[in-house]
């Protein structure tokens, strides 16, 4: 089984937009590593007649019709936002190129 | 060296469904920023999304009028990344179980009706737009751009086709057939303006004698006809300047820039795609049963190719006129209303191709919206086959009620544009030009029969256009005693 390396970590994290100190990524390697000996033991067992299952309830098709609901008042939609203006989020720039 | 570009276009589209692809929030384009989103829309925790039957009917009908095989087993996945148009951290899409595959649409290009095959067709949701500056002077200094969540979770189309494509052109040709099929079928009003029609493109360029393609880049922001055709044209000539020094392709992803005609490389997006796609677990998948997708066939209204058939044999008409009037649903159905209230297609066809055309194209007003009706044309096309007026006066009264909606008959008496129909009136007038014109009577008599064409062109200017030109004709022959 191929083991997680530092530069995985790195990569998830970046993925994640999370930061680690040194220490951390060390420490998360092992720990993703060993849940990935534990998750791996699965592949030890004899799934051949197995379909691949994705959902494990047994439903199909659940719908809903096209039908207008209420929406939440902006005071409540806005209410989490770290800042606003003009009614809208502020976020952090991200430039589209350079 | 002869270098041959290779085209491939992904389309999004939105859905015109009511409501939003997950959840009950209206679709409707233009309202105040943030006025239809709910908790699903925002990702807050314990919100699970739904899925809207009608955008799944809505894709059967696109994948079946596309040619696709329907995938019976398919479910939603996770498409994993952060970016704030998406408050989830994910985008609900499909992944290796696309709703249709393996399709195609014809198109009529220059040399010829041609397949281009459609690699996939599938579901997904819209993200939220990002506004970057424009909003407040503040904006367009600060490091900040401003999220309005009204477009998230909107329903969206992608439709992926092969690298069948050659040139610019037929870039425009397809994407063009592609709008007015999904037009026909009424499932999204393609406006590109607004956004529910966009198109990436993915570009190489190979040399004549090779068969494998070449590294491709691939172009976003090709938002209207008028920049797909740029941004092509310019990325195929950049990518052959290259080749042909020698160079290699950089395999990236490139934006167009409309106010500048280049594409620039988008450096931010070239960290490797590692979108981690894994099954929707808050989605159970779907099964699309043979009756549904039967279902969905018969509700498939004609399409675009079928129309254009019938509209050949059934009216008589030549392809050129078929094509263009089939080429949106709205012309068509013009079309055949006429053709219900009046016995000459071609005439009718005519009128919609000339002069109806031009007003349209040049006001900028969509068919829906004139305020020409079949009635309209159909009563104009009467009043010049009574006599009533003539053809040529027949143009101005159609731009007048082309612009004031008011009925042929009313336009013509107001405007006193009846055609003088009274015999001794335009004898009178006859007689006054042969006097004036002593040369070309002269030159009539003597044999040249084209100065009758003259003499009858002088009748009518005295009329300003609104004597029948046959009665004139015969009056100056029987003034000047010709044959």
């Amino acid at each position: 089984m191929s083991r997680i390396s530092r530069e995985e970590v790195e990569h998830i994290a970046r993925l994640a937009e999370l930061e680690f100190s040194e220490e951390e990524k060390e420490k998360l390697a092992v720990q993703l590593n060993q849940i990935l000996e534990h998750a791996g033991r699965i592949s030890q067992l004899d799934i051949k007649d197995v379909p691949p299952t994705s959902h494990v309830l047994p439903l199909t098709n659940v719908f809903r019709e096209d039908e207008p609901r209420p929406s939440l008042s902006l005071e409540e939609v806005l209410a989490n936002a770290a800042e606003v203006l003009d009614n809208c989020f502020l976020v952090p720039q991200i430039l589209e190129e350079g | 060296m002869d270098f041959e570009a290779v085209i491939g276009l992904e389309t999004h589209i939105e859905l015109s469904t009511v409501t939003k692809m997950f959840c009950g929030c209206s679709t409707v384009f233009g309202h105040p920023p943030n006025t239809q989103v709910c908790p699903v829309c925002l990702a807050l925790p314990g919100s699970l999304p739904l899925i809207n039957r009608k955008a799944v009917e809505y894709t059967i009908k696109v994948a079946l009028a596309l040619n696709c095989q329907i995938q019976s087993f398919c479910q939603f996945h996770r498409k994993n990344y952060f970016y704030p148009d998406l408050p989830k951290g994910y985008q609900i899409s499909q992944y290796d179980l696309p709703l249709g595959r393996n399709g195609y649409l014809e198109i009529n290009t220059e040399d010829g009706t041609r397949k281009v095959r459609i690699h996939r067709v599938h579901m997904e949701e819209d993200t939220g737009k990002l506004i970057h500056s424009g909003l407040t002077g503040r904006i367009s200094e600060a490091q900040e751009s401003a999220v309005d969540f009204n477009r998230c979770g909107v329903p969206l189309l992608e439709i992926v086709t092969e690298p069948d494509l050659r040139t610019p052109e037929e870039a425009k040709i397809f994407l063009s057939s592609l709008r007015n099929l999904l037009q026909y079928l009424e499932v999204s009003d393609c406006n590109m303006e607004e956004g529910s029609l966009r198109c990436d493109a993915n570009i190489s360029v190979r040399r004549g004698d090779m068969d494998e393609l070449g590294t491709k880049t691939e172009v976003k922001n090709l938002n209207s006809f008028r920049f797909l055709s740029r941004a092509l044209q310019y990325e195929i000539e950049r990518q052959k300047k290259i080749l042909a020094k020698g160079g290699v392709i950089r395999q990236e992803t490139r934006h167009f820039d409309a106010t500048t005609n280049r594409t620039t490389s988008l450096r931010s997006k070239e960290m490797a795609h590692d979108y981690r796609y894994f099954p929707e677990p808050d989605l159970v998948p779907l099964e699309i049963s043979d009756q549904w997708v039967d279902e969905g066939r018969r509700s498939l209204p004609e399409l675009p190719g079928a129309k254009r058939l019938r509209f050949m044999e059934g009216y008589g008409l030549p392809e050129y006129d078929a094509e263009a009037l089939t080429s949106s649903r709205a012309m068509a159905d013009f079309f055949e209303e006429c053709a219900k209230r009046y016995h000459r297609p071609k005439i009718i066809s005519n009128w919609l191709m000339g002069d109806f055309t031009s007003l349209l194209n040049a006001t900028d007003t969509a068919v829906e919206r004139s305020k020409v009706t079949p009635e309209h044309l159909t009563e104009m096309l009467k009043l010049i086959d009574e006599g009533v007026i003539s053809g040529k006066i027949a143009k101005s009264v159609f731009e007048e009620m082309f612009n004031t909606g008011r009925m042929p008959r009313e336009v013509v008496e107001e405007k006193g544009l009846t055609q003088i129909a009274d015999e001794e009136e335009l004898a009178r007038l006859v007689a006054e030009v042969i006097a004036e014109n002593e040369k070309a009577t002269g030159d009539y008599r003597e044999g040249k029969g084209s100065a009758l064409g003259f003499l009858v062109g002088q009748v009518m200017k005295k009329t300003r256009g609104r004597a029948n030109p046959e009665l004139i004709n015969r009056l100056l022959r029987e003034r000047l005693g010709g044959s």
